[in-house]
């Protein structure tokens, strides 16, 4: 066949046929986005970007490695976000495995409501509004055994389907990696526009090395990288105040890796056992801790985001 | 972590060849990592194709007489780890040692975990807590950075056995990312001996096991 490119899986349907890049066997072929493009977009795709006409700034939140902080660094910009009560925030929560925004906002045991334009997302404050499986859930030892295709849909319905009205900012927290939840939603946001990614490191090379491939698939997918937070970067022991280092940053951390790439870096947030504390009471520590270095360096961080966001909105 | 990187995989007969840490081959893996041409490529792929590659992981390669196969796997309960246990399956798994750390956020996702296991018909090893306290170097106050005690208590509820606690340990990191031996350097840690009591309690019941 001569529509067969070379990297396509055994079944490929051909580049030519009506089936292109949406047949079983494109699941996981390289020229899917392609392929699919060329046979006509998914309908979702326009449906999402006529309801996403009324969401002015789409932020994702990323990592390489698992457990860095990204559900925490979501959370609190939505926290921070929201502190202006003139503007309406939302946080999407795409970990559809591991949902942990639920807890970290003190949601837990919430369940999402059918409204008449769609499902509703759950308030925390009149102008923060939240989303995630974990509220269509029945109990917290409930499991989402999904495959790739079955995680998407929900994705698909959680954008085009959640009935969030006019918001400033959507926040989107997503699992650890490169995987389906992150080609599904830059596949449905493609015609929406998203602003950009904040990717979340620790300091050390294990870590730094999966956010190089991090970088790699924004360049890839041609998301635009809005910075780098350094996350649990150094230790003051509360007994002695002496810095240590937990996770040390060997190859000069995200520093170098970000002067090395030329991407921002946007801060760096200290390691602090009441961040741990807060999350888990879901409380946000910005309230519960206000002074703390953590606090003032996440702010710092969001008002670069801020800034990032409405140099791209004139 | 184990001073692999830069080793590449080689086709024999029988397979892939993994790639061994030590001389005497007593340690063997296998990773993607061996199988990118540059180490920051990103594998941007989709369930699908993730599953054929774990396949082959488990029938293709050449791994010879072993003892342990030990999978480590991404967090989540998703294609990874379903295709894991399926392609197991056939060689009676001894079953599954679930990791965390002490604190709610992540015990709550293990608690799913847990649910994973029993749904695929996985027996549950036991659990893990680590980064479970960190002994300040200055001071040796020891500080729960991310709180403690939350692996106990899911294994209790969970009906599983504890198998320990892991303390924290910045020299260990710094030692292995500087690409120093592994297994020169482990014993001197202050995770070695929770980590050698818990691979002691893991060989105990795969002994009981068979
Ligand atoms: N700067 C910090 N200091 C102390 N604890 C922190 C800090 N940042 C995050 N944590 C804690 O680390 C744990 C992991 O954080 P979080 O759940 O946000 O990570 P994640 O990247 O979203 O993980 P996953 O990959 O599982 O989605 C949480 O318990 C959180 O409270
Ligand atoms: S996406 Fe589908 S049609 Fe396109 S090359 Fe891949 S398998 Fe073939
Ligand atoms: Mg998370
Ligand atoms: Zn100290």
């Amino acid at each position: 066949m001569a529509d067969v490119p070379e990297n396509a899986p055994q079944h490929c349907p051909g580049t030519g046929s009506s089936d292109a890049g949406k047949s079983s066997a494109c699941e996981g072929c390289p020229n899917q986005t392609l392929c699919a493009a060329a046979a006509g977009p998914d309908p979702a795709i326009e449906e999402i970007k006529e309801k996403m006409s009324s969401v002015k700034h789409k932020i994702l939140v990323l990592s390489g490695k698992g457990g860095v902080g990204k559900s925490t660094f979501s959370a609190h910009l939505a926290h921070g976000l929201a502190e202006d009560e003139g503007k309406q925030i939302a946080l999407l929560d795409v970990d559809i495995c591991g949902p942990s925004i639920p807890r970290i906002m003190g949601l837990e045991g919430e369940q999402v409501h059918q409204s008449g334009s769609g499902w509703s997302p759950v308030y925390v404050e009149d102008n923060l509004a939240v989303m995630s499986v974990g509220f269509l859930l029945g109990s917290p030892d409930d499991a989402v055994i999904w495959r790739g295709p079955k995680k998407s849909g929900m994705i698909k319905q959680f954008l085009r389907d959640v009935d969030w009205g006019d918001v400033d900012y959507l926040i989107v927290d997503t699992p650890p990696g490169t995987s389906d939840e992150h080609l599904s939603v830059v596949q449905y946001l493609s015609a929406a526009h998203i602003d950009g990614a904040v990717i979340i490191t620790t300091p050390q090379e294990v870590s730094l090395q999966d956010v190089r491939k991090e970088i790699n698939f924004c360049r890839k997918v041609k998301l635009p990288i809005i910075g780098v937070v350094e996350n649990m970067s150094g230790f003051i022991c509360p007994k002695c105040k002496n810095e240590s280092q937990i996770f040390p940053p060997t190859t000069g951390g995200a520093k170098k890796m970000c002067s090395d790439l030329k991407i921002p870096l946007l801060g760096r947030v200290p390691l602090d056992p009441n961040i741990g504390k807060s999350c888990d009471a879901g409380k946000s520590f910005f309230t519960e801790i206000p002074d703390s270095p953590a606090t003032l360096s996440y702010r710092t961080i969001i008002q670069k985001i801020q800034e990032f966001c409405s140099l791209r909105q004139s | 972590m184990l001073n692999a990187h830069g080793k590449d995989v080689h086709q024999c007969d029988s397979g892939w060849v993994p790639v061994y840490v030590d001389q005497e081959k007593s340690i063997s893996l296998m990773s993607i990592g061996f199988l990118l041409e540059r180490p920051d490529d990103a594998v941007v792929w989709r369930g699908p194709k993730k599953n054929a590659l774990i396949k082959q992981f488990v029938g293709d390669v050449s791994w010879g007489d072993l003892d342990f196969l030990i999978v480590d796997t991404p967090p989540g309960t998703s294609d990874e780890h379903i295709s894991t246990v399926d392609a197991l399956r056939p060689f009676n798994p001894m079953g599954a040692v679930v990791v965390t750390t002490p604190q709610a956020v992540s015990v709550g996702d293990v608690r799913r975990e847990l649910t994973f296991c029993k749904k695929m018909g996985l027996p549950v090893v036991g659990v893990v807590e680590n980064m479970s306290g960190f002994v300040c170097p200055h001071c040796t106050e020891c500080t729960n950075v991310f709180s403690k005690g939350g692996g106990e208590e899911l294994a209790r509820h969970a009906g599983v056995p504890f198998l320990g606690c892991v303390p924290l340990d910045p020299l260990l990191t710094q030692s292995l990312e500087q690409g120093k031996n592994f297994i020169q350097e482990f014993p001197k840690s202050s995770a070695y001996s929770s980590i050698t009591s818990i691979a002691q309690q893991i060989l105990d019941s795969a002994t009981q096991g068979s």
